[in-house]
């Protein structure tokens, strides 16, 4: 699903160049739930824009199902943005004049679905996240929990086959952390590939692998669970949102 | 996807209503300055006959001083003097040919209550009226035999016959015109010709002469001049029919030729007229006589001023001005939104989508702004109207053509003005923006 071979990031400023990544090797298969630690500045935020098309790269190679994305032009990224990955952040980055049903609705205008079919996966995914009776509510008059639960529903709505989760429950406590992470845990199980960074050690213990970054290296790789690949190629690869 | 940008759009203008405040009131300044004196120039150099322009000819003989042009560089006299339009009327060598002056006069009206007043006057031969398409509201204009004979009939303006008949159909009452009884045969419709091409000598935008009378009755009555007289040799004798006969130049012809072979055949005329008087010691200067359509008389009379295309290129240059000031505020606006574009961008929104998202919403603000700017421009033009008096009437309307120039102006400025603040925004590296905040 997907593999980068030697991905190198070298950002450039007047006074210095600082090497995020280099040679930085991993392979994540489709229905995977990785979990990515590290300590702070050591690339983890840099790998995760480079594996959803956010950022360019300078070296290695980087293929994202099947397909090397070295090459692509801005629109081909945003349209395999916009159908193949779903990106959740830490700072939930709801847009603050947009209702729930608006913000999720964001991805798949781009998508050009018509509007019956916006609604109805806006209405499923709210619905799988127990906000399906606040779809008018504004961001604001939302919990933090509640908030990074809409923008997971964003992140579905499009039915990824690939999930990027950048510190997704940093900044709320550990209750709601934990149901953030079951509700990951969920989607994961319905065969959607999810890759999470995130500080806690706990929650990186839930996953079936954690990749430990030091350094724009991946210096360590925990199975936590067994899983072969035949238990990994049975689960279905639909979306999350047909519950 | 555009009624999707267009409720972003208005989202984001209600997100910041000062800013986009600024913004409408920026463009509306600017859209209102450059219409004002847009609408002015457009309405000077409009063709105020557009069906037979090109068929009206002003004539011009070069009756001048023989040592100097009667305007620099070697232009012939704008007016023809006595002898040579009643020379040029007789020979009757046009299809249509009209003579004319204007004079003032009181009138006195029928009814006791009116007071009497001092009326412009045109002074007239019967072929104006079909000649320059001037409806009538009653009766009509009067014919050959009333101009050779001299008679004492009279059309009134409608705004005349308003004052005079309070408006009543007045064909066939009579009214005191200069001490003498005058028969009226016409009203004229409201009729306000601009420029008023004509005549274009006392001031091309004012309003026609209130009454129309036969062009002879000037000698009959010895009625004044008005408008411009010009000489290049005092009159050999003081009498009112020595001034007649002097070289002063007070008259105005136009011709109607319906093809360029008639008008060939008309300036052929007018040479040998000139030759003709160059025998009996008149016309001393070179043969330099002019027929000159009405949209060449207007150039030619610099109808469209000096001054209104100054003020033309100034209210463009603050436009300019006010657009750059309008780049500005986007500028902060866009950078204010950078989060949300970053957003947009990290989800699957191209580059192109965004560009196109915020090209809609300077569109809005810029019509907005347009249409704000045409209600100041109205304004202008109203203070314009005022300060030119009678001028209002005809030059400060705002014709459909002009509300669509001015929409247009305002949706090409301020798309104008917002390509580099939109091109940037939409440059935002779709990454940066996401972890901060
Ligand atoms: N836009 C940038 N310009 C310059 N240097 C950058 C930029 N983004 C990241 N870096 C540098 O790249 C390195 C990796 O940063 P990155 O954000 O990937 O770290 P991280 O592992 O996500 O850290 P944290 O856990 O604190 O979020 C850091 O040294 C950082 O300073
Ligand atoms: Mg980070």
């Amino acid at each position: 699903m997907l593999n980068m071979q030697n991905v190198t990031k070298i950002f450039r400023t007047d006074l210095v160049e600082t090497r995020a990544l280099s040679d930085f090797n991993l392979h994540v298969k489709e229905g995977e739930f990785v979990t990515v630690t590290g300590p702070s500045g050591s690339g983890k935020t840099t790998f995760l824009n480079i594996a959803g098309l956010l950022e360019s790269f300078d070296d290695g190679v980087y293929d994202l199902d099947g397909q090397n994305v070295r090459h692509l032009n801005d629109t081909q990224r945003s349209r395999l943005r916009n159908e193949k990955i779903g990106f959740i952040f830490q700072s939930f980055n709801l847009i603050p004049d947009l209702d729930l049903f608006d913000n999720v609705d964001v991805p798949l205008r781009y998508r050009g679905f018509n509007s019956s079919e916006r609604k109805r996966r806006i209405e499923r995914c709210l619905e799988l996240v127990g906000l399906a009776n606040r779809m008018k509510h504004l961001p604001a008059q939302l919990s933090g929990g509640q908030q990074q639960r809409v923008a997971i529903a964003r992140a579905l709505a499009g039915e990824p086959r690939f999930l990027l989760a950048d510190e997704p429950t940093g900044n709320l406590d550990s209750k709601m952390a934990h149901s953030v992470m079951q509700l990951l845990k969920d989607i994961n199980d319905e065969g959607t590939t999810i890759v999470m960074v995130t500080h806690d050690p706990s929650l990186a213990r839930e996953a079936k692998r954690n990749i430990f970054v030091k350094d724009g290296k991946v210096s360590d790789v925990t199975h936590i669970t067994a899983s072969t690949p035949e238990q990994v190629a049975s689960i279905s690869a639909s979306g999350a949102c047909h519950v | 996807m555009f009624n999707y940008y267009l409720r972003l759009a208005l989202l984001s203008i209600r997100r910041n209503p000062i800013l986009s405040g600024l913004m409408v009131a920026a463009i509306a300044l600017g859209i209102g300055a450059s219409m004002t004196t847009i609408t002015v120039n457009y309405l000077m150099s409009s063709n105020p006959i557009p069906q037979k322009s090109e068929q009206l000819y002003y004539v011009q003989v070069d009756s001048w001083d023989p040592n100097n042009p009667a305007e620099e560089p070697n232009e012939p006299p704008d007016q023809l003097t006595w002898t040579d339009a009643n020379n040029l009327y007789a020979a009757q060598k046009a299809e249509r040919q009209v003579i004319m002056a204007t004079t003032a006069a009181v009138v006195e009206p029928p009814s006791q209550d009116a007071k009497p007043f001092n009326a412009y006057i045109r002074l007239t031969t019967n072929e104006f009226f079909p000649m320059f398409d001037v409806p009538f509201l009653y009766g009509g204009h009067w014919q050959a035999s009333a101009d050779k004979g001299r008679e004492q009939v009279v059309v009134l303006s409608r705004k005349s016959n308003d004052k005079i008949f309070g408006g009543e159909n007045s064909v066939g009452r009579s009214l005191r015109l200069a001490g003498r009884q005058f028969t009226v045969v016409g009203v004229l419709e409201s009729w306000y010709p601009a420029p008023k091409f004509y005549d274009v000598g006392t001031g091309a935008f004012d309003e026609p002469e209130d009454l129309y009378i036969p062009f002879l009755l000037k000698e009959e009555l010895q009625l004044p001049n008005g408008g411009n007289t010009n000489c290049w040799k005092t009159p050999e004798e003081d009498s009112f029919a020595g001034f007649l006969r002097s070289e002063c130049i007070h008259y105005q012809m136009w011709v109607e030729l319906p093809n360029e072979q008639d008008k060939q055949a008309y300036l052929a005329f007018l040479n040998n007229y000139a030759n003709e008087q160059k025998a009996l010691g008149r016309f001393s200067r070179p043969l330099n006589n002019r027929l000159s359509d009405v949209m060449q008389w207007m150039e030619n009379r610099q109808v469209v001023t000096d001054d209104a295309r100054v003020m033309l290129w100034l209210s463009l240059m603050f436009l300019v001005v006010c657009l750059l000031n309008t780049v500005g505020l986007l500028l902060a606006k866009f950078s204010g939104k950078s989060a949300e574009i970053g957003l947009r961008r990290a989800i699957g929104a191209s580059r192109q989508a965004l560009f196109y998202q915020h090209l809609v919403e300077t569109a809005c603000i810029g019509l907005t702004g347009g249409i704000a700017g045409l209600a100041l421009a109205y304004l202008g033009l109203l203070g314009i109207g005022s300060l030119y008096g009678s001028f209002a009437d005809n030059l400060t309307s705002l014709d459909i053509n002009m509300v669509l120039l001015a929409l247009l102006l305002s949706l090409i400025s301020s798309i104008a003005a917002g390509l580099y603040p939109t091109w940037r925004a939409c440059s935002i590296a779709p990454a940066s923006q996401l972890k901060s905040q």
